[in-house]
């Protein structure tokens, strides 16, 4: 029944409200089979209220969404079955050993008992949990644990896989270690839609959303968004600057006419200017104010520019419409 | 797929799991009711038996000495002073160190010599109810003996009326043979109610709860499964109860044990259930832990346990038909001393599984509303 046109999440307007309050408010997007889907935004903006709608544990106010070709509302059982689910704290029992853990969730999602023992087979194997089979979870360094999960998770062959801020809290390597192994999992077919609030994490997406208070303010791959015109506004530059001084050189920076933002990156300045200054008009107009330019040079943005400027575009509207 | 104990066999499977790992917790919950029937069993006399008494003996001839001898003799007075004056008489009840006075004033032999009716000064401190009701009915008792025996001492009659009082199934009327088949009832809710709502409760803080209902698992699936090895547990605690009980406290269980057994199974099931409805509601172990301890103090004192439940206001007494404590105590008494039979107490275990079945069948309902509020 599936299609190759089919996908694997497909929300509409979906809404979900608190009493008055809506936590999300009218959000639609398309998820297609084999992404890696990227959900940001900041705590208390609705991520984790629309993962719990779409894994069917929290009834939609409005809108209709469907997983891996099923009504959340009408069978979210089957939904379940179809889905994994690793959520921040990992939801390991420590008190159970790697094999425990994972035969009770093989056991949970009805598998056969030669069924589970070859699926651990093929997830010990492919996490490296090997070694800490029979190791309690509470023993287990936070980028094992979060291995485990994600094996948990997946034993039942999902076609999609939510991951609630899979990477907080664990070490770089770790961290570069699970995105390898998405990376390698989402190549077989499986789609993954993580949650995270790391930019580097965002920009290795195949395809990021924000939502922002409810509202979602961006939907596209990396690439699109850096072209849109709300963050590349027509007529201007993006450049970086860099300079021993950057302190005192952004205080200065900012008093250039023409310069409509200006932000601090380690030993440089990344700003946005009016494109009537070619880079050496501008290198003239810092040194004219005794700034020491180590090098100027044109910086496409980064999808935390990408976001800074949907958001505070975003808050403006508001304002305005309040008014 | 459409099966409302999904996930049964994984979840019976992971607790019993989490119940082997975690043997202190079981040890202790399993060992503290022994404990705590020791203590009770051996220390819990509801016979009023040697109550301190203090005497005035104002008259002091053999007449006035027969009448302290009886008292004595009864075992429910023990006359632990003798005093000369009213005012030590008072001083005694006062100061709690005697409960009851007696007064023997300075002509009562004089009085009963001439038949013209002695009187003998009973004050009894009211303090405690079934002390003070035990002092009025045994001196009563004594008093109207004495005084038909002088009565018929001169002629040939015999006593026109006499009961017999027959005590059955309790004879000596010993305090564990009633107590302890009723704390059975409540030690039980020890490893029943408390350890089902700590064990949900605590995924609930682990957030594995909310990760079980992400999965196709059903809320019947899991509660059964989380329910079933505690009650193995209970079982196991109330076969180390009984066991105590007969063996220790020397307590004959008169009827049938098997089915004392089978019938303990709805209470088992109820208290389960209780606990998991308990946990529904608690957000913590703490919050859980003052949840279970409301069920307690009802299964004490509104089941029968200590104060019989007939006597209690009408309000009260209705209200005590919702503890099903009261109706495990009927079945234990029942089999246990009296030996009552399938036939006398089938009703009580059918309310008994009628009531577990409800409130399982409501936690069920609020988990699978709430986990997805949550």
């Amino acid at each position: 029944m599936t299609s190759s046109t089919q996908p694997s999440i497909s929300a509409q307007h979906l809404v979900r409200r608190f009493g008055n309050f809506a936590a999300v408010n009218d959000v639609s997007f398309r998820v297609e089979k084999g992404e890696i889907f990227g959900f940001l935004g900041p705590n208390g903006s609705g991520k984790t209220t629309v993962i719990k709608m779409l894994t069917g544990l929290l009834p939609l106010s409005g809108g209709h969404a469907e997983v891996e070709g099923f009504d959340v509302s009408k069978d979210a059982e089957a939904v379940r079955e179809n889905i994994g689910y690793m959520s921040q704290n990992f939801s390991l029992y420590t008190d159970l050993t790697v094999s425990e853990n994972l035969t009770f969730y093989g056991r949970i999602y009805g598998l056969s008992n030669d069924h589970l023992r070859k699926r651990m087979d093929e997830i010990i194997q492919l996490n490296g949990l090997g070694p800490y089979i029979h190791r309690l979870a509470s023993q287990l360094s936070g980028g094992w644990k979060q291995r485990l999960a994600l094996g948990c998770a997946m034993l039942h062959e999902p076609k999609l896989v939510f991951l609630d801020e899979p990477t907080a809290g664990i070490d770089p390597v770790a961290r570069r270690q699970l995105w390898d192994l998405l990376f390698d999992l989402s190549g077989h077919g499986i789609t993954f839609f993580v949650t995270t609030h790391y930019m580097d994490e965002a920009e290795r997406c195949s395809h990021v959303a924000y939502i922002y208070f409810g509202k979602l303010i961006a939907d596209g791959t990396p690439d699109s968004l850096r072209e849109l015109p709300d963050v590349q506004p027509a007529g201007t530059l993006r450049i970086e600057i860099t300079t021993p001084q950057v302190t005192r050189a952004l205080r200065l920076a900012r008093e250039i006419p023409g310069v409509r933002n200006a932000t601090i990156y380690g030993q440089s300045i990344h700003a946005l200017v009016d494109d009537h200054y070619d880079l050496n008009g501008l290198r003239e107009e810092l040194l004219k104010r005794n700034i020491v330019v180590a090098e100027i040079r044109p910086l496409a943005p980064s999808l935390e520019d990408v976001f800074v400027e949907l958001t505070s575009k975003h808050q403006a509207q508001q304002e305005a419409s309040r008014e | 797929m459409n099966n409302v104990f999904r996930g049964f066999s994984a979840v019976f499977y992971k607790e019993s799991l989490h119940i082997r790992r975690d043997f202190s917790t079981l040890f202790f919950s399993l060992i503290i009711p022994i404990l705590q029937m020791f203590l009770l069993g051996y220390a819990i006399d509801t016979n009023i038996r040697q109550i301190n008494t203090v005497v005035y003996n104002a008259d002091g001839h053999r007449e006035s000495r027969e009448l302290l001898d009886r008292l004595t003799n009864s075992d429910t007075f023990h006359l632990i002073r003798y005093v000369n004056n009213d005012r030590d008489l008072n001083d005694a009840i006062i100061s709690g160190k005697c409960r009851v006075g007696v007064k023997i004033p300075v002509d009562y032999s004089d009085r009963l010599l001439h038949q013209t009716g002695a009187q003998v000064l009973v004050l009894i401190d009211g303090s405690d109810s079934s002390v003070a009701g035990q002092a009025i009915n045994v001196t009563t008792a004594i008093g109207l003996d004495e005084s038909l025996r002088r009565v018929l001492a001169n002629s040939d009659a015999a006593f026109p009326v006499e009961m017999r009082p027959k005590i059955l199934f309790n004879p000596d009327s010993r305090s564990p043979n009633f107590f302890l088949p009723g704390l059975v009832a409540v030690l039980l809710l020890n490893v029943t109610t408390f350890l089902t709502a700590f064990s949900i409760v605590r995924e609930k803080e682990r957030g594995t709860l909310e990760q079980l209902f992400v999965t196709p698992v059903r809320p019947m699936g899991l509660l059964l499964g989380k329910l079933l090895p505690y009650l193995v547990i209970g079982f196991f605690e109330l076969s180390m109860l009984l066991v105590a009980m007969r063996f220790l406290f020397d307590v004959p269980i008169h009827g049938n044990v098997l089915l004392l057994a089978f019938l303990s199974l709805p209470y088992l099931f109820v208290s389960l259930s209780l606990g998991i409805l308990i946990s529904s509601k608690a957000t913590s172990q703490a919050h859980a832990m003052q949840l279970a301890f409301l069920t307690i103090l009802p299964s004490i004192f509104f089941s029968g346990y200590i104060f019989p439940r007939e006597t209690m206001p009408k309000f009260f007494y209705y209200l005590s038909y919702l503890v099903p404590a009261a109706y495990y105590i009927n079945i234990t008494r029942g089999i246990i001393l009296r030996g009552a039979g399938w036939v006398h107490l089938w009703s009580d275990a059918l309310i008994l599984f009628l009531m577990g079945a409800a409130l399982l069948i409501i936690a069920a309902r609020r988990f699978h509303n709430k986990i997805i509020m949550a």
